[in-house]
């Protein structure tokens, strides 16, 4: 044991450091603000990641996502609900493709929301489903007031993600999106 | 239709609201037959469940005729089911462990946060018992849309009552899974706090696994004869005290099993209690615990203690040190429904449980906020109201 030895860093992921700069490492292209989460879903792998490649079924399941549309060349053109009925849009290309494992994209220039992200998919230890982790960085709209504002109106991509990991596991291990409206009038508007 | 609304703290109404509707694949909706009022209704009745809203519509005990289904449900049109408490998908880990009412996909994704920020984890959705369980109208009303309606409803044969049945929807698995919780032994002597449905119901399964004797806690005369229907000896405790009760009752050794089926509005005139109550009216603490207490205490050495009271948030003053030092076991959960109506059906077919006795009275669904008061006011006498939409108001 020398004494030259440095601590080992301890097991848990960066994006549950108590340090900023370890969890800001995450984000590899544009974005400043990071958020990570992880859910297990009790599905294969590969079909995890075959429902999410295909980009256009994302707004199934993100409740902000209104509309995502293959350019071609890997590009897509995102439709995005902001606050106070407003809309954001972006193009992103996927920058990393690795069937069954890895999608990771990056908004090109002039995005109205700078935003880098990327989901991995892995197996659960035990045999026990595949591990969805989704990683974003963005830059919150008009900086700190407009986080504020997207905050107000539960935008705020934090709460987002974690709701839409959730959607997501609804949707592949149930089929469908849980939701507590008695009829379609409520869940209209719930959807709003 | 028309249905049981919260409105406040007893304040419920039964307004005119909007039919349910399909809304998912598999959903099925349910003209309620027959609706039971819960004693867990009480707390929110009292108050004591947070993120309740006005208009909510209350009710998980019922059961009714199947009148539309969705392209994913299994169920036919009229076939007579009864309904879990517990809205669980069948697909999640959980559930494929049959540990239902820990389902994580019952809760709409907004509404788990809730759950995650209480408790660590969401839960399973419950009918009509809040937000934070889901938010989902529940079926003291004409109809109820019921989700995931190939994994929870049960279908009932033709020919057997409403009545026979309707408590596999909630108290008869809960009072099981009470029962089964506490690893009855034969030969095994099981003291129960608290003989509302739920307590009636686990002294009847502690007999049927084997339990040599069961003493039975309450202060309802009533509630205490129909213990003793079932062979369990007694204690009330405005009469006699519990703890050295249940020594002398037990040759000094303590019940090697303790259930509690009273929870969160456990009533008592204990000095520990007052001061939960003063706690609660400040919100200070949520759960006023004295039966669990008791329970830990009286417990025999190495014994266990299940808990099948509902309890929604924090206490103090839990005997840690008794709990720990006399190595006793603890087991407790929101009933995993849909594991055991399947059992428990066959078990009332074949006349091993008797469920019927239970029920002191019948009403029209109009007269539910009638039912709500009589049931909190006169528990002595009403042990149980099933509400019926289509009975006739003057009967």
């Amino acid at each position: 044991m020398g004494d030259t030895m440095t601590p080992a860093r301890d097991d848990a992921p960066a994006s549950t450091s108590k340090h900023g700069d370890e969890a800001a490492a995450l984000a590899g292209g544009p974005g400043e603000s990071v958020t990570a989460k992880t859910v297990t879903i009790n599905r294969p792998r590969q079909e995890l990641y075959d429902y999410w490649r295909t980009l256009e079924n994302l707004p199934t399941f993100m409740d902000n996502v209104e509309e995502v549309q293959e350019l071609g060349g890997g590009r897509y053109h995102w439709v995005v609900k902001a606050p106070a009925g407003a809309h954001v849009e972006w193009v992103a290309r996927i920058t990393q493709d690795v069937p069954g494992e890895t999608i990771a994209w990056e908004t090109e220039e002039g995005a109205d929301v700078p935003n880098s992200g990327r989901v991995d998919f892995r197996d659960a230890p035990g045999g026990r489903g595949t591990w969805v982790t989704a990683t974003i960085a963005y830059d919150p709209p008009a900086g700190v007031v407009g986080k504020i504002v997207a905050k107000l109106f539960q935008r705020e991509p934090a709460i987002q993600a974690r709701r839409d990991l959730r959607r997501f596991k609804q949707l592949m291990e149930t089929g469908e999106i849980a939701t507590a409206a008695r009829n379609l009038r409520q869940l209209a508007e719930e959807m709003d | 239709m028309r249905a049981l609304a919260w409105h406040g703290k007893h304040d419920v109404r039964v307004d005119t609201v909007d039919d349910p509707e399909i809304v998912n694949p598999r959903d099925a909706i349910i003209k309620i037959t027959s609706t039971a009022i819960c004693g867990s209704d009480l707390h929110l009745y009292d108050g004591y469940i947070p993120t309740m809203k006005a208009g909510d519509i209350l009710g998980h005990e019922f059961m009714g005729e199947v009148v539309e289904t969705g392209p994913k449900s299994t169920l036919q049109k009229g076939q007579r089911v009864v309904v879990p408490f517990t809205i669980s998908c069948g697909s999640c880990f959980h559930c494929s462990k049959h540990q239902y009412s820990a389902c994580e996909n019952g809760l709409p994704a907004d509404n788990q946060d809730i759950a995650q920020t209480a408790y660590g984890h969401p839960m399973a959705g419950l009918f009509g018992y809040s937000h934070m369980t889901g938010g989902y109208s529940g079926g003291q009303a004409e109809y109820v849309r019921v989700p995931f309606s190939d994994v929870g409803p049960i279908v009932i044969p033709d020919g057997v009552e409403d009545e026979k049945v309707l408590f596999l929807s909630d108290i008869l698995p809960t009072g099981w899974m009470g029962a089964e919780n506490a690893q009855i032994e034969p030969g095994d002597t099981v003291a129960v706090w608290g003989c509302g449905p739920v307590g009636l119901f686990a002294v009847q399964s502690a007999f049927l696994m084997g339990a040599e004797r069961v003493i039975a806690i309450d202060h309802f005369p009533h509630r205490l004869d129909l213990a003793k229907r079932f062979g369990a000896e007694t204690i009330n405790f405005e009469e006699s005290k519990t703890y050295e009760a249940l020594m002398e009752m037990t040759g000094g050794i303590g019940p090697d099993a303790c259930i509690d089926c009273v929870g969160l509005e456990a009533h008592g005139f204990f000095a520990d209690n007052v001061w939960d109550q003063i706690k609660v009216s400040t919100f200070m603490a949520t759960d006023r615990t004295h039966s669990i207490r008791q329970a830990i205490l009286a417990c025999r050495k190495g014994g266990r203690v299940s808990m099948p009271a509902v309890y929604g948030g924090f206490v103090d003053k839990f005997p840690l040190g008794a709990f720990m030092e006399k190595g006793l076991t603890l087991k407790t959960g929101q009933t995993h429904v849909q594991h055991y109506m399947p059992g428990l059906l066959n078990a009332i077919m074949e006349g091993k449980v008797d469920t019927t006795f239970l029920i002191s009275h019948r009403m029209p669904l109009e007269q539910a906020a009638d039912g709500y008061r009589l049931f909190h006011d006169k528990q002595n006498i009403f042990t149980k109201i099933v509400l019926k939409p289509g009975m006739d108001l003057a009967a």
